[in-house]
């Protein structure tokens, strides 16, 4: 302490000072900006190769820039993209979503089409277009430290009426449905937080915290993780399963029983 | 008691053990029977009840289902109250269920939680409970349709069929209640739908709705009230009427299927001791064993998902249990009709669901009082109807079932939705308009395929069974020959009785004319002997022949004229 | 053809009942008994005797595997194939202690119905059914039982004690109503308010913050509840069980209902999230198409027009919580809900 006391007043004190409150106001900037601005690096020839890809796989809806294209009715056949960022990009294309096979009520998770690398350089292409929220990283989605009861409890006011307390899915209005979440990557349920795809609301940033959001992360692995401690889950979808199997397999297993009870034996 | 004891075949009684063995054994049953004869009048019952007859047929055990899953609903029950606490203050969780650590809880949810991880056991009893409750409403249910479709309700069975559908709507009551105790989310919802239906009661529903949850929903008392109405008053009258039931049971005597020696005067089958006592007695533990291996294996309502029962949330495809699910249908299906007279609201959204599920339940309940006034039958009955016999009875079960499994869809349209890629808003509108068609739809087919099954029963009577033996007249025609039936299985195609239409006019309301020529206008007799002998005659059988298969002196048409 | 085929005459008029000619057939009796493999074969005897002794001791091998299960597979303590106290070794010891008993009764109970198919007399005996009325005779002495009883009680003399009678056992049920009352309050105009008022700040359900408004992104969804609600608060579920609220926001130019944008604040709109049917938390929010789904009976509500029932068995719209910015930004009820929230009653539309 004393050593430092000593140079307080060295002419170079007041550079260094400098130096550290313009590192403490960048490093304050950087992370108190919105996520968005986090922008994974992304080279020239990521972007490039991205537009390539978009014009051969996207651009009949979305548009040769991204803005969207209008049919002639004027409907849209696909929304802007400009300013979706990155993270709708990687959930869309990731989980196989887009480009899509047909047209229907909602896009359906299938086998992806890209691959990883294909996905990134579309991703930095769309980020390129504008800025919105971009992939998040490791350490974002460092589950190890999660508060697994604050997100069960974000998770059951903010996700089950659409997705069902066990994410086995839900149905919405004419055919649209939430779909179900296990299985799902970390990232991508993270993504589809961060954007809202399709019909699902957007959890941002200001809604539900980074924190918040792995929270939620977390417990969807922790049940994903502890199973069903009572035997076969039925699918998880509550009283009506249960009930068919009593209907079906249980009455079944009765009535075997009360058949060979009741006959003749030989 | 006329029972007759059958000659023991002379294999099974020299079983392997010796005389002296058996004679010891003899001696202190001897004992130990006096004594209690002496105490209990047990010589009495003994013989009173050991040899009483019971017709085996596998659908009669429908109903011994429904009671052995309401013993092993009272056994696990028992345990569950051991650590259940019922309830509503709040406690921090602690538990071995991480995600819900720290989480603020009732002590009910709580105490479900710890039976369920940490007693050793806990969760097959809990588990056992709850599948046990699906069986017994699933038995109840197939016990019913069995007596309803045999016409087994007929006198003298009348009031046991109201006793029997009073034990149906109690386990409903039992179920509902059990399934709201652990306060969870799911449940929650459940009880804020009563609450909702509460309110909707003109005039005095706001008042109902806070004395039965001690002010507003959900408050603190709801929790304790359900649990003495779940493991005392319910259960309470569920025995009394099961003892009711079993005492008409003895006093009726069971009933039969048709078959040749079985009559209205008399009970064919085994008796309860030594047969029936080792079948039933061994049934139970055959139902224990089911419902035990499907607790050990399949996962039944885990409430730790839904998470502690909050106002807010709500979980995608919340349905109460398969036995209520037809009380969700027509709230699903109800378009959002509501009126509001001098100010005040009538929701008809949530009573004309009510007033649906009133009159169905009615309709169950009344039937046997419906079915004597149209027939005007005033025989007591103990040899069943086979249900094609009675077409329209039949297709009307049948409807009414339509429209309970109609209902029941419409409960879980979400769930339809999403597996099958279908629109709830088409799926709703689908069973809003199958519900008025598809049981109409339902009783005709259905009645018609009963007068073709007759049908076919009476061409098999007058022709009798095809032999594959083919034959080639002299004019060159192929003919197979039939067999006549024998008498015994002649019996059960012929025994039936016969109804036929009323006119109007003495004595006979124009109603119940109209309902006779509902229930018999469309009607195919039974073969009557008269009718057998022309057609065998007319297949050229001998006129000794035909006396010796009919029982009786036919008259050739020779000799007529 | 107004007679039972028993020859009585139907009680109530006239029956249905058509005579079959000749009266029918004879009923041929019961038909000559078929004896079983083991009636007959010493063999198949033995046979049938060990099967069912086997069975009874798989019984006690399954009796022995629960009790054993109960101490080596215990959710706590001891668990071979997992570590105690997680759900996994729960899962072991319902499985082995399941198995064990099902194993136990399951054999029991077919041991003992093979025994009796297979080695207990299986020819069917017949037993005659009594009338279940009584005798003539006996119908006759209850019936001079009641009537002799009503003559000695004197019933039908003294008309005054019977009308008191009537009149107490009459009085006494209205008595129950008493004890009933003190079951809950009434309703008075608890239904007809919430926590909600002027001023108070909406915040997240989840953890309690305050929202700004320029947080409220487009298309998004917040769940929330009025500021200070918590558990410290007096009868906190009751509370927030009709002040739960949604916060949407979506773009003015989308609205078709005038008064419903003037209620909320540059297109963020709060509405009740109770279903207006029977209560159901309804917030399935679709962001594009802007409709408002409940998962239980599948009322759906356009939030572009003030929430209004677009299709279900919803009546009433949700009640929209009118709303401005505060001097901090943050958002703000202009008081409580207008009208009840939540399904409707009686009594919904009076002022309390």
């Amino acid at each position: 302490m004393k050593a430092l006391a000593a140079r307080r007043h060295h002419p170079m004190a007041f550079v260094v000072i400098l130096l550290l409150a313009l590192l403490a106001t960048g490093g304050l900037y950087a992370a108190l900006q919105p996520r968005s601005a986090q922008a994974e690096s992304y080279s020239q020839d990521d972007v490039a190769a991205g537009e390539a890809l978009f014009l051969a796989n996207c651009a009949t809806c979305h548009g040769t820039t991204g803005a969207g294209e209008v049919d002639a009715e004027g409907n849209a056949t696909g929304p802007s993209l400009v300013g979706v960022g990155a993270a709708a990009v990687d959930f869309q294309v990731g989980t196989g979503r887009m480009p899509m096979q047909m047209s229907g009520p909602q896009a359906a998770r299938k086998a992806p089409q890209m691959n990883e690398e294909q996905t990134r350089q579309l991703a930095a292409y769309v980020a390129s277009l504008g800025p919105g929220p971009s992939v998040p990283d490791e350490s974002t989605l460092d589950l190890a430290n999660a508060d697994l009861e604050n997100g069960g409890n974000i998770f059951r006011i903010n996700c089950a009426m659409c997705h069902n307390a066990a994410g086995a899915g839900g149905a919405l209005t004419r055919g649209k449905y939430a779909p179900a979440l296990g299985g799902v990557e970390s990232t991508h349920i993270y993504e589809a937080m961060e954007t809202g795809p399709q019909n699902m609301p957007v959890f941002n940033d200001d809604n539900l915290s980074p924190e918040d959001k792995r929270d939620v992360v977390a417990y969807l692995k922790a049940l994903e993780e502890n199973g069903s401690p009572g035997g076969i889950s039925l699918g998880s979808l509550g009283p009506v399963t249960e009930g068919l199997y009593a209907w079906t397999i249980v009455l079944a297993l009765l009535v075997g029983c009360t058949v060979w009870l009741g006959a003749k034996a030989k | 008691m006329a029972t007759t004891t059958p000659t023991k075949p002379t294999a099974a009684s020299a079983s392997g053990s010796s005389a002296a063995q058996g004679g010891r054994m003899m001696k202190l049953g001897a004992v130990g029977g006096a004594w209690l004869d002496q105490r209990v009048s047990g010589a009495g019952f003994v013989k009173f009840f050991a040899r009483k007859i019971f017709p085996d047929h596998w659908s009669f055990m429908f109903g011994e289902v429904a009671l052995y899953s309401f013993v092993i609903l009272l056994i696990s029950g028992t345990f569950l109250t051991m650590f259940f606490v019922p309830s509503m203050d709040e406690v921090v969780y602690e538990g071995i269920y991480a995600p819900l650590q720290g989480a603020h809880v009732s002590r009910a949810f709580e105490s479900t939680l710890h039976l369920s991880f940490e007693v050793k056991g806990g969760l097959l009893f809990r588990q056992m409970h709850h599948w046990a409750a699906l069986v017994f409403m699933v038995a109840i249910f197939v016990h019913m349709f069995r007596v309803f479709f045999t016409g087994a309700f007929r006198k003298p069975r009348e009031l046991n069929w109201l006793v029997g559908f009073s034990l149906m709507i109690l386990g409903m009551v039992a179920g509902f209640s059990g399934y709201s105790l652990p306060d969870d989310v799911l449940s929650g919802n459940g009880l804020r739908v009563v609450d909702g239906l509460m309110k909707a009661i003109p005039i005095v529903g706001t008042y109902l709705s806070m004395l039965l949850f001690g002010g507003e929903f959900p408050g603190h008392d709801i929790i304790p009230r359900l649990f003495t109405i779940h493991i005392l008053l319910v259960p309470a009258a569920i025995l009394g009427l099961i003892a009711i039931h079993l005492v008409l049971l003895v006093l009726h005597k069971h009933t039969q299927y048709p078959g040749p020696g079985r009559t209205d005067r008399n009970v064919v089958g085994f008796p309860l001791f030594p047969v029936y006592t080792a079948k039933a007695g061994g049934f139970f533990f055959l139902v224990f064993g089911i419902i035990a291996l499907v607790s050990a294996t399949t996962a039944i309502n885990g409430v730790w998902i839904y998470g502690p029962y909050d106002p807010s949330p709500v979980s995608a495809g919340s349905q109460p249990d398969w036995y209520m699910l037809w009380t969700d249908g027509g709230l699903r299906l109800i378009p959002g009709w509501e009126f509001t007279i001098f100010g005040y609201v009538i929701s008809l959204n949530m009573l004309i669901p009510m007033a649906i599920y009133g009159a169905l339940l009615a309709f169950l309940a009344l039937y046997p009082f419906i079915e004597s006034w149209v027939t005007g039958d005033d025989r007591e009955h103990h040899v069943l109807d086979l249900p094609y016999n009675t077409p329209v009875r039949t297709g009307l079960g049948v409807a009414w079932i339509s429209i309970y499994v109609i209902l029941a869809l419409a409960a879980t349209n979400d769930l339809i939705g999403m597996k099958l890629h279908l629109s709830i808003n088409d799926l709703t509108w689908f069973f809003r308009i199958g519900i008025f068609v598809i049981p109409v739809l339902m009783f005709y087919v259905t009645k018609r395929l009963c007068l073709s099954m007759q049908r076919q029963r009476r061409d098999l009577v007058l022709h009798g069974v095809e032999t594959s033996k083919v034959v080639r007249l002299e004019d060159g025609e192929m003919l197979e020959i039939h067999e006549p039936l024998n008498e015994y299985d002649r019996w059960v195609l012929v025994q039936h009785d016969d109804f036929r239409p009323l006119t109007a006019g003495n004595g006979v309301s124009s109603l119940r004319a109209a309902a006779t020529s509902f229930f018999f206008k469309d009607r195919i007799s039974p073969v009557t002997p008269a009718e057998l002998r022309e057609a065998m005659a007319h297949a050229g059988h001998e006129k000794h022949e035909i006396d010796a298969l009919t029982g009786g002196d036919y008259t050739t048409p020779d000799q007529r004229h | 053809m107004t007679e039972n085929l028993d020859g009585t005459r139907p009680a109530k008029g006239v029956s249905a009942i058509a005579a079959k000619e000749g009266g029918g057939f004879p009923n041929p009796g019961l038909p000559p008994h078929a004896h079983r493999q083991g009636d007959h074969d010493r063999g198949a005897e033995k046979r049938a005797e060990r099967i069912v002794a086997v069975m009874f001791l798989i019984s006690v091998l399954g009796t022995a595997l629960f009790i054993a299960a109960y101490f080596v597979f215990t959710p706590m303590d001891r668990n071979l194939l997992a570590e105690p106290g997680t759900l996994h070794a729960v899962r072991w010891s319902n499985l082995f202690t399941g198995l064990g008993l099902a194993i136990s009764m399951f054999f029991i109970g077919a041991a003992a119905v093979h025994w009796a198919k297979t080695l207990m007399p299986d020819e069917e005996v017949s037993e005659e059914r009594h009338a279940i009325a009584g005798s003539p005779e006996t119908q006759q002495a209850a019936a001079d039982i009641i009537t002799g009883g009503l003559a000695e009680s004197g019933v039908g003399r003294r008309p005054v004690i019977v009308t008191t009678m009537v009149a107490a056992l009459a009085a006494l049920p209205i008595a129950v109503l008493a004890p009933l009352s003190t079951l809950g309050p009434l309703p008075g105009n608890k239904l007809h308010h919430t926590f909600w008022k002027a001023g108070l700040r909406i915040t997240r359900d989840h953890d309690g913050t305050p929202i700004r408004a320029d947080e409220v992104a487009m298309n998004s969804i917040f769940h929330v509840m009025p500021e200070g609600l918590d558990s410290e608060t007096p009868d906190y579920l009751e509370e927030r069980a009709k002040a739960a609220a949604v916060l949407v926001r979506i773009d003015p130019a989308l609205g078709k209902n005038q008064s419903s944008l003037d209620n909320g604040y540059e297109g963020i709109l709060a509405f009740s999230k109770i279903c207006t049917h029977v209560g159901c938390p309804v917030a399935l929010y679709e962001q594009q198409t802007h409709h408002m789904l409940c998962p239980c009976h599948q009322s759906t509500f356009d939030v572009t027009d003030g929430a209004k029932v677009i299709f279900g068995p919803a009546h009433r719209p949700l009640p929209q919580l009118p709303i401005e910015v505060d001097a901090e930004g943050y958002l703000v009820a202009r008081g409580d809900f207008p009208e009840p929230i939540g399904p409707s009653f009686w009594d919904i539309h009076k002022d309390k």
